[in-house]
């Protein structure tokens, strides 16, 4: 495949992606298709977000050469791309950092978000603040519960959060209700979505915003080690941290790209959130692509750790590059990624978010395989994208592995339940 | 001729606009959704919206939203949509299903236009889908003389209403506000507009919907448009005050869009 002839015009990748919304939002999505494509060839936008990246956000991220880590990787050489040391702790802020740019070019001075794990939700308030947008989060009520760390610095960085209380209570409904603002309010308003999916030309437009990812990652690894990597290794839910790295390597087909989804209780009992390894194409959230349904085309209920990943649909980019096998995928079990973080964290001393620990994981497991498979570990390069930190994890974290009494769940609980009364 | 055709052109004869009723399919239950569906039609609506219980209705407002949640929660299914059509249809009223995409593309369009078709529908409503990203879904209706409806909103250019216009048959739907579904106590003078747009475009009649729950609106809108779209009120009515319910406001709506003055 060639990289860069997808999308086509219309918005899809093969029979992928597409516009799949109400006609009340045709409009706007062309004028942003409109301001995205004028912005890429336009050198003061680029001077503009390059400035930001750089002077803002902290990149480039560094290349970490993770030792320690590789012996659980069978020999293999673990490269870690850093953006858990972007500004707001993931790689994010990347994508919001251009989209608020072409915000403020588009005269619009509210912003809506969803955000699952929070990450997206924090970078979007985030950039808010520094563009003086109006900003409204919609969470899922059970993500404000298992990411409260992050509702809080939503909150302090100036944005409403609203819980989202329909539905699964993840994610996919907190998508549902800020497509519902944005139908309301799109005159105004922009809709910064966080991830590959949506109608076009979000897939396209946030992949190319995360792409830095990847060009920084490509010409690290090319400097340190001298030839491209065996693999690239990221975690999927919506796909942007896969997409942003994985894109830049598309047309190097000795590079194999690796997608961990998240396998919750294991693929295998059907609890689970893996699309691209147990799923059908579908449509959800304005796109055609590997989607959890039931016969009826009714979405699944989703389960995993992690609120990031915790979600029925994918970006339709990846649903073609599996049909390609240009890249794999396969769905990582909580426990599995819960064991892959506390090995990150003692070997190497980074506590990495729930989401990136399910590619640490897939990545240990693809350098075994090739090592089992008569690959010398010593040949073998693997680049892991080391998408977010943990802080917003520890909790979750700490009751995992039991670093913390029943009387401390209990009390944490109680200081909960009394936040919530709070008006 | 299709279903919708000869309903518009009965109601141009009697020089009124049609009043069409939305209830999904299943709500509360999949017996006393048919029953209020045929109260309605008893009560002078002309063609009833079987709604398609879906997980993630991104159209709706929460009354909608709601049914729609309790109708899957009762195991509602395709079938029972189907079989909704098939009673509705055999009153001699068109009854047109209000889909969303995914499970329509799950049972495989072509296949589902078949079963349309084969339960005596007239056609869809696809609040999610746009003529572009339905070439397959307008061949299938063309060859099952199905009427493929699509929306147009306030914020549809005047070159996109025109594709809708040429897409569209039986009518176009108009929403009357931008928003999601649910009673407005205002509707403000954008359905006007919005019809004079499309009027502008195309020959078809113009629906407007979105926001209309009393008498009072019927009247008001059915003066410009050649129908009355209600969902919300009567869900909430059916909700509230049952089947009784239903029937009252459907007759009251059915006098609102007869007193109408039209042009």
């Amino acid at each position: 495949m060639t990289a860069h002839l997808y999308p086509d015009a219309s918005g899809h990748f093969g029979e992928y992606g597409g516009r799949f919304v109400p006609e009340a939002l045709v409009a706007a999505l062309d004028e942003l298709t409109a301001a995205h494509l004028a912005a890429k060839t336009d050198p003061v936008f680029l001077a503009e977000l390059d400035r930001l990246l750089t002077t803002y956000a902290g990149r480039p991220t560094p290349l970490t050469d993770a030792r320690r880590l590789s012996e659980h990787a069978g020999g293999a050489r673990i490269l870690l791309k850093r953006e858990d040391l972007a500004h707001t702790g993931s790689h994010k802020i990347n994508n919001v950092l251009g989209q608020a740019l072409l915000t403020q070019q588009m005269g619009k001075r509210r912003v809506i978000a969803e955000t699952g794990a929070g990450q997206h939700g924090v970078a979007t308030a985030t950039a808010c603040a520094l563009f003086g947008f109006d900003c409204t989060v919609y969470m899922g009520e059970e993500d404000t519960r298992r990411q409260a760390l992050n509702v809080a610095r939503m909150k302090l960085l100036g944005a409403e959060v609203v819980p989202v209380s329909s539905g699964t209570r993840t994610l996919k409904d907190a998508t549902n209700e800020a497509m519902r603002d944005w139908v309301t309010n799109v005159e105004t308003t922009h809709y910064v979505i966080g991830s590959v999916v949506g109608p076009h030309p979000f897939p396209m437009m946030v992949r190319d915003f995360q792409r830095i990812i990847g060009v920084e990652a490509r010409r690290q690894v090319l400097e340190l080690v001298g030839r491209l990597p065996d693999a690239v290794v990221a975690c999927v839910g919506g796909g942007s941290n896969a997409m942003g790295i994985f894109h830049p390597f598309v047309d190097d087909l000795e590079v194999a790209l690796v997608g961990c989804e998240a396998g919750g209780d294991g693929v295998e009992t059907g609890r689970h959130a893996a699309p691209l390894t147990a799923g059908q194409p579908g449509v959800l959230h304005g796109a055609r692509s590997y989607l959890m349904q039931d016969d009826d085309g009714q979405t699944s209920d989703t389960t995993s750790i992690s609120a990031g990943l915790d979600y029925p649909g994918v970006g339709p980019e990846h649903s073609l590059l599996r049909d390609l096998g240009r890249a794999t995928y396969s769905g990582v079990p909580d426990a599995w990624a819960m064991q892959a973080l506390e090995k990150l964290a003692k070997s190497e001393g980074i506590l990495c978010a729930i989401e990136t620990a399910h590619a640490f994981a897939g990545a240990c497991d693809w350098g075994r395989a090739q090592v089992a498979a008569g690959r010398d570990a010593h040949d073998l390069v693997i680049v892991v994208n080391t998408s977010g930190r943990g802080d917003k994890d520890v909790d979750t974290a700490a009751r995992w592995f039991g670093l913390v009494t029943g009387e401390q769940v209990a009390e944490s609980e109680l200081v909960r339940a009394h936040e919530g009364e709070q008006p | 001729m299709s279903r919708l055709d000869e309903l518009f052109a009965r109601c141009r004869a009697e020089g009124r606009a049609a009043l069409i009723g939305y209830l999904p399919a299943g709500f509360p239950s999949y017996d006393l959704a048919v029953e209020a569906m045929l109260a309605m039609v008893e009560e002078g609506v002309d063609a009833v919206e079987v709604g398609m219980p879906y997980t993630d209705p991104l159209m709706e407002g929460p009354v909608i939203q709601a049914a729609h949640e309790r109708a899957l929660a009762n195991g509602t299914r395709q079938a029972d949509v189907l079989r909704t059509v098939e009673a509705v249809a055999a009153t001699g009223a068109p009854a047109v299903v209000m889909g969303y995409w995914n499970p329509v593309h799950r049972y495989g369009f072509r296949r589902w236009a078949q079963a349309l078709k084969d339960a005596g529908g007239a056609g869809a409503i696809t609040p999610d889908l746009i003529p572009e990203e339905a070439p397959e879904w307008l061949e299938a209706c063309r060859d099952l003389d199905l009427d493929p409806v699509f929306l147009v909103a306030p914020s549809s250019t005047d070159e996109r209403i025109a594709v809708v216009g040429r897409t569209n048959r039986g009518f176009v739907y108009a929403a009357a506000v931008m928003g999601v579904t649910g009673a407005r106590a205002e509707l403000g003078d954008g359905a006007r507009i919005l019809v004079e747009r499309v009027r502008a475009q195309t020959d078809l009649p113009v629906g407007v919907g979105i926001g209309v729950s009393t008498g009072a609106q019927a009247t008001e809108i059915a003066g410009f448009a050649d129908a009355v779209v209600v969902g919300s009120a009567l869900v909430s009515a059916l909700q509230e005050r049952g089947v009784d319910g239903v029937r009252r406001l459907s007759a009251e709506l059915a006098e609102g869009v007869r007193a109408a003055v039209r042009p």
